[in-house]
């Protein structure tokens, strides 16, 4: 009994394995291996144009691989669309924000809870009992989240006129809405100020301390992957050139000579 | 409750007063058509606002889903309930004409749908300038299909419509096709302001503002497009059978790109995503095209001009995006709008 439990438990939330991506003839991802634990915080980091959105765009469902397989909580997600991979429970945001700009803080939240919205074209032109109810609930939760995100204030602003950080968290706090087991956070840190990234590495510590979901994100702040992450995977060209802490990752001679050039010429 | 009925109260005397003056012949037969038209138009440009305005897509063939609409209540009705050359004897009773026309025009509306699976499958990977291409596309098929089977008279028309609006007169003496129309423009506006406002129909918006970050948050995009444009292209098709009725007659010339066109143009004059935006354009560009009659064909010269103004002055249109409440906010007293 205690064994299966185990077992359970050791499933991991995100594995992929030998991942590779070709773009006509460039590889733009080469043999990508990770395994994601519940609860972990993972860094994905590497000089521009290095592969690591492409990553991501994989994970979420946008690209199909080439080669290789991707599982979320050991369910390969082979011709998945990214909508029913979101429903899997991965949720991500983007390095430039995408929020819906005409739509007020709180209907950017109930709109991301789409998939299991219970209901369908004709319950909500009847206005059915379970409409009305799933509505209520919809609505529910997204206060609640605004609430514990301290966005509630804004609930009927448009996005567009919330400071930049703020968007950043309204659209971490709408990738959450969808119950994700793994969060993908895309350059969460880009475009903000030193202070607004004091506020998000707060940020980012207590969601991963509240919520039971495991954070991957790439970021080019050393200082908030130093700060965040236990673990780092570092890649180039899509290769995947070093891996470890943080502290072995700030040592590794592969890593300097990536991001800071080879003088060895 | 002034708040909570105060729209059916005013569609209901609203409704009351037209069947009224239209029963005691107080208004004459023209006005008595444009009125319908209004309906008409006001069905066409809030369906086709759906899909311009809400879902951010450019869809030019409107009319060929009108034209599906059109000829398939129609031909459903002369042939179960009037006499007639192609189809001979009618299969039922004229009497049942009556209770039986909702369902022709819910028929036509239905046909129209699947029509539009024409443009809501290529939708999936195309948007854009591109998919107006395929739109444009799909309604000349529809013209040129229809125009080309002689059997339902080809590109001469179809006819025989009025035996059915005599027989449901017969039955009860009174003006049917305005209380018709007056019902199903109603039901279309009402089915676009629940769809519309529903957290699921969101997903129209969601996909205008930004395909991909609604795709990436669990909006099935390829389901909301399918009946988005199902929806637009059947409401088309409501009113292009309601169309049909009004004048007795169809053709498939009237429902070419010039139509569509038209439509259009109530669309953007009325202001992209906004549903009464749509109704109240559609109300002035059918009195518009009335004022304008006297012009004959250089009506075509002035009305385009008017669009190149508007573009130029106000390309957002009349509303906006906004609704009526939120430009005059003691609309509010009366109505809690969504």
């Amino acid at each position: 009994m205690t064994q299966l439990h185990v077992q359970e438990k050791s499933v991991p939330v995100l594995e992929i394995e030998n991942l590779s991506q070709r773009f006509g003839g460039l590889t733009a991802i080469a043999n990508f291996n990770i395994a994601l634990g519940e609860n972990d915080l993972t860094g994905l980091i590497g000089p521009n144009g290095a592969g690591k959105t492409t990553v991501f765009n994989l994970v979420s469902g946008f690209y199909q691989p080439s080669e290789g397989e991707i599982r979320i909580g050991g369910t390969p997600i082979a011709k998945l669309k990214p909508h029913q991979v979101t429903a899997m429970g991965v949720a991500r945001t983007f390095q430039n924000i995408r929020l819906w700009s005409d739509m007020t803080v709180l209907d950017n939240i109930r709109v991301a809870q789409h998939y299991r919205l219970g209901y369908g074209f004709f319950h909500s032109i009847l206005r059915s009992k379970t409409y009305q109810q799933r509505e209520a609930e919809i609505t529910k939760e997204a206060n609640n989240l605004l609430e514990v995100f301290d966005l509630i204030r804004y609930r009927d602003e448009f996005p567009g006129n919330l400071p930049y950080g703020t968007q950043r968290k309204l659209e971490i706090a709408r990738a959450l809405s969808v119950h994700p087991k793994l969060l993908l956070l895309d350059e969460p840190a880009a475009g903000l100020n030193s202070n607004d990234i004091q506020d998000l590495i707060r940020l980012i510590r207590w969601i991963h301390n509240t919520f039971d979901v495991s954070i991957w994100m790439i970021e080019h702040h050393m200082d908030v992957m130093m700060e965040l992450c236990n673990h780092i995977k570092v890649i180039d060209f899509g290769e995947t050139i070093a891996e470890g802490s943080p502290e072995e990752i700030r040592k590794h001679p592969a890593v300097i000579s990536a991001y800071l050039g080879d003088d060895t010429l | 409750m002034l708040r909570r009925y105060s729209v059916h109260m005013f569609l209901a005397l609203l409704g009351f007063v037209l069947v009224y003056l239209a029963y005691n012949e107080l208004v004459n037969l023209y006005i008595l058509s444009i009125l319908m038209f209004m309906g008409v138009n006001i069905i066409l440009s809030a369906s086709l606002n759906l899909v311009n305005g809400y879902m951010g897509e450019f869809s030019c063939g409107h009319a060929g889903f009108m034209c599906v609409g059109a000829y398939v209540s129609s031909m459903l009705g002369v042939l179960l309930f009037a006499k007639d050359k192609v189809f001979g004897l009618p299969l039922l009773s004229p009497e049942f004409a009556l209770y039986a026309f909702p369902v022709l025009i819910f028929a036509g509306g239905v046909a129209a749908a699947f029509a539009g699976l024409l443009v809501a499958i290529p939708s999936y990977k195309t948007r854009g300038d591109y998919l107006a291409i395929i739109t444009i596309a799909a309604n000349y098929i529809i013209i040129s299909g229809i125009e080309n089977i002689s059997y339902i008279g080809g590109s001469r028309g179809f006819m025989g419509m009025k035996r059915l609006i005599r027989s449901m007169e017969d039955v009860v003496d009174l003006p049917w096709m305005l209380i018709w129309v007056f019902l199903f423009t109603i039901f279309s506006i009402w089915i676009l302001r629940r769809y519309l406002s529903s957290t699921f129909g969101k997903g129209v918006s969601a996909i205008c503002q930004d395909e991909v970050a609604a795709e990436i948050m669990s909006v099935n995009t390829n389901k909301i497009k399918t009946i988005t444009f199902m929806l637009s292209s059947g409401l088309a098709g409501i009113a292009g059978g309601l169309f049909a009725y009004i004048l007795g007659y169809v053709n498939p010339g009237s429902f070419n790109i010039l139509k569509s066109t038209e439509v259009l143009v109530m669309v953007y004059l009325g202001g992209m995503g906004s549903l009464s935006g749509s109704v109240l354009s559609a109300i002035f560009f059918t009195v518009l095209l009335e004022v304008l009659r006297p012009l004959q064909i250089i009506k075509w010269v002035v009305i385009p001009l008017l669009l190149i103004i508007l573009m130029q002055f106000r390309p957002e249109g009349i509303m906006g995006n906004r609704e009526l409440g939120d430009i005059f906010p003691w609309l509010k007293r009366f109505y809690r709008f969504k």
